[in-house]
């Protein structure tokens, strides 16, 4: 699969364990993807909460450059990034107007033909039938809250992917991995986002009730394809038990981290033993072990085929 | 000057001849053909002259987000992760627009304290993009200089991020850290927000997670032109 990498911010940045353990897993299983040269940040919150039209341009620059080297596909594993793109590409396919005048502004054409993907459509694209055979280590011992956040489903007319409301994707992938997800109630609620610095309260507070809920529905560890989501939910875990008394102890996986260890990759490679909440030897895979069928999946009508 | 508010469709036009015309005379903005309407049952409403220019550029950029049909059922509300916390509602926020209350819905702290999460516009029975609303009112009310002072912290991250990448093509994150820092202080005015994550880099460090150079792009200028060809420059 030729695949174009949008890394966006993030995944360049603090949360480069991130990009590790997306590099690792999907080399695993044959698929390399490849950086688009001289790609530019998204804009993010800020463009879109200040700059309408930068919001649009930022991302269809990106877009265009895609294109110009020759790649159909597009990886953007950060929601907010593959949000973003989907949204100018959107826009522009509604309004050649727009289209014309965003080319001016950005000195080249996105004509549209660039697909974005995140990254549960890169694991779908690859099929789970493949990923199934190549798991050497089911994770039977885990108890994953399946974490897809806000933009990975919204605004669905937008990103359209999966459920806004029951997704159920993540789930259907953790089955495979020989997993156990559990039901919970907050897999789309907001863990507060980009306001890590600039409103910290809001964040501990939001990412306090997803850890609770989380917890009193027996996960053990939750999994998350969102880097914003993982610095909110592992690095800040200190701070929001420390700011409400309480006690989670709740590691935080990357999707690609649980794919990787199914598939006999080590943490350290993964870049496990970078995340901030220590995870605990019992919590990692037992080779081999009980190989009951999954709770709670399959059950939707959302589950990818 | 005066606004009118047609009954029935609450759309709102301008009655010093800006109407009928595909850009406003005196604020030289555009204005969407949705707002171009006869208004033919009118209630004049006067508002302070702050008011009067923001709405007329809002009106134009508010169009795609259907905010005149919303009818008040409170999804928005009931599912906004910030709502408990805020002076203004969601809901309340249309309401205010729809009775010609730019001014009350721009200054609002509300619309800082959004998360951007999309879960109102992806509720809403009416399609009405909420969170679109919150975008088009954060834009406005910062150009026309009336965001809430007391959210003057979330403004100066937005502004120090835009900035960063205005310069360098991507995030650099100790730069920005360092920009939102000197932006907020004088309104947080305190030693503890200076140094509250400056703990954080050792355990970052750790973790190689910190860069004391972030990356840039090589051509800085088109990143540049294109932050001025959309009338961004550089936030002072």
């Amino acid at each position: 699969m030729r695949l174009a990498y949008y890394p966006g911010c993030a995944l360049h940045g603090s949360s480069n364990d991130y990009e590790q353990s997306l590099r690792a897993c999907l080399g695993k299983l044959e698929v390399e993807p490849q950086e688009i040269k001289e790609w530019i940040c998204c804009g993010a919150t800020a463009a879109h909460a200040l700059n309408h039209k930068l919001s649009i341009a930022l991302p269809a620059r990106n877009l265009a450059l895609a294109e110009q080297q020759g790649f159909e596909d597009m990886l953007a594993p950060c929601p907010m990034c593959s949000m973003q793109l989907l949204k100018a590409a959107k826009l522009m396919d509604e309004d050649a107007g727009l289209r014309r005048e965003i080319s001016t502004v950005i000195e080249a054409e996105a004509s549209g033909r660039v697909k974005v993907l995140n990254l549960i459509q890169v694991f779908q694209r690859i099929g789970l039938d493949r990923i199934k055979p190549a798991v050497k280590k089911p994770l039977a011992d885990l108890k994953p809250a399946c974490y897809y956040g806000c933009l990975l489903t919204r605004p669905p007319d937008v990103v359209k992917f999966d459920d806004p409301e029951q997704p159920r994707s993540m789930e259907a992938i953790m089955a495979v991995l020989g997993a156990k997800p559990v039901d919970w109630n907050y897999r789309t609620e907001c863990c507060g986002a980009g306001m890590t610095m600039a409103k910290e309260e809001t964040v501990l507070e939001l990412s306090q009730r997803i850890l609770a809920d989380a917890q009193q529905h027996g996960a053990n560890c939750l999994v998350t394809a969102c880097p914003m989501c993982h610095v909110n939910l592992d690095m800040k875990q200190g701070d929001t038990e420390k700011r409400y008394g309480v006690r989670f102890g709740l590691p935080v996986y990357y999707l690609t981290d649980l794919v990787g260890l199914a598939l006999g990759i080590s943490p350290e490679e993964l870049g496990i033993d970078r995340h901030f909440v220590k995870v605990r030897r019992p919590l990692e895979p037992v080779p081999n072990a009980a190989k009951e069928p999954a709770l709670g999946v399959a059950k939707g009508p959302h589950v990818p085929v | 000057m005066l606004w009118t508010f047609s009954a029935g469709c609450g759309i709102i036009t301008c009655t010093d001849g800006h109407d009928r015309l595909e850009r406003c005379v005196l604020h030289g903005c555009h204005i969407a053909p949705a707002f171009v309407t006869p208004t033919e049952t009118t209630v004049p409403v006067e508002s302070s002259a702050a008011g009067n220019a923001s709405s007329c550029v809002l009106t134009a950029i508010l169009t795609p987000t259907r905010w005149t049909v919303c009818y008040q059922c409170g999804k928005c509300t009931a599912g906004c992760p910030v709502a408990a916390a805020v002076d203004m509602a969601p809901n309340q926020i249309v309401r205010a627009l729809q009775l010609g209350n730019f001014e009350k819905a721009m200054t609002s702290d509300a619309i800082w304290a959004c998360v951007s999460c999309q879960t109102c516009s992806t509720r809403c029975p009416q399609s009405v993009d909420c969170a679109g609303i919150m975008d088009a009112l954060r834009e406005v009310s910062l150009r026309r200089g009336l965001a809430s002072p007391a959210q003057k912290t979330v403004v100066a991250f937005q502004q120090a991020f835009l900035n960063n990448i205005r310069r360098n093509g991507r995030l650099d994150e100790i730069e920005l850290i360092a920009e939102f820092k000197f932006r907020a202080l004088p309104s947080e005015r305190s030693l503890g927000f200076l140094l509250k994550d400056a703990g954080l880099a050792p355990q970052l460090q750790k973790r190689h997670k910190l860069h004391l150079r972030g990356e840039k792009v090589k051509d800085r200028a088109v990143v540049r032109r294109i932050f001025e060809r959309c009338g961004d420059g550089k936030h002072a």
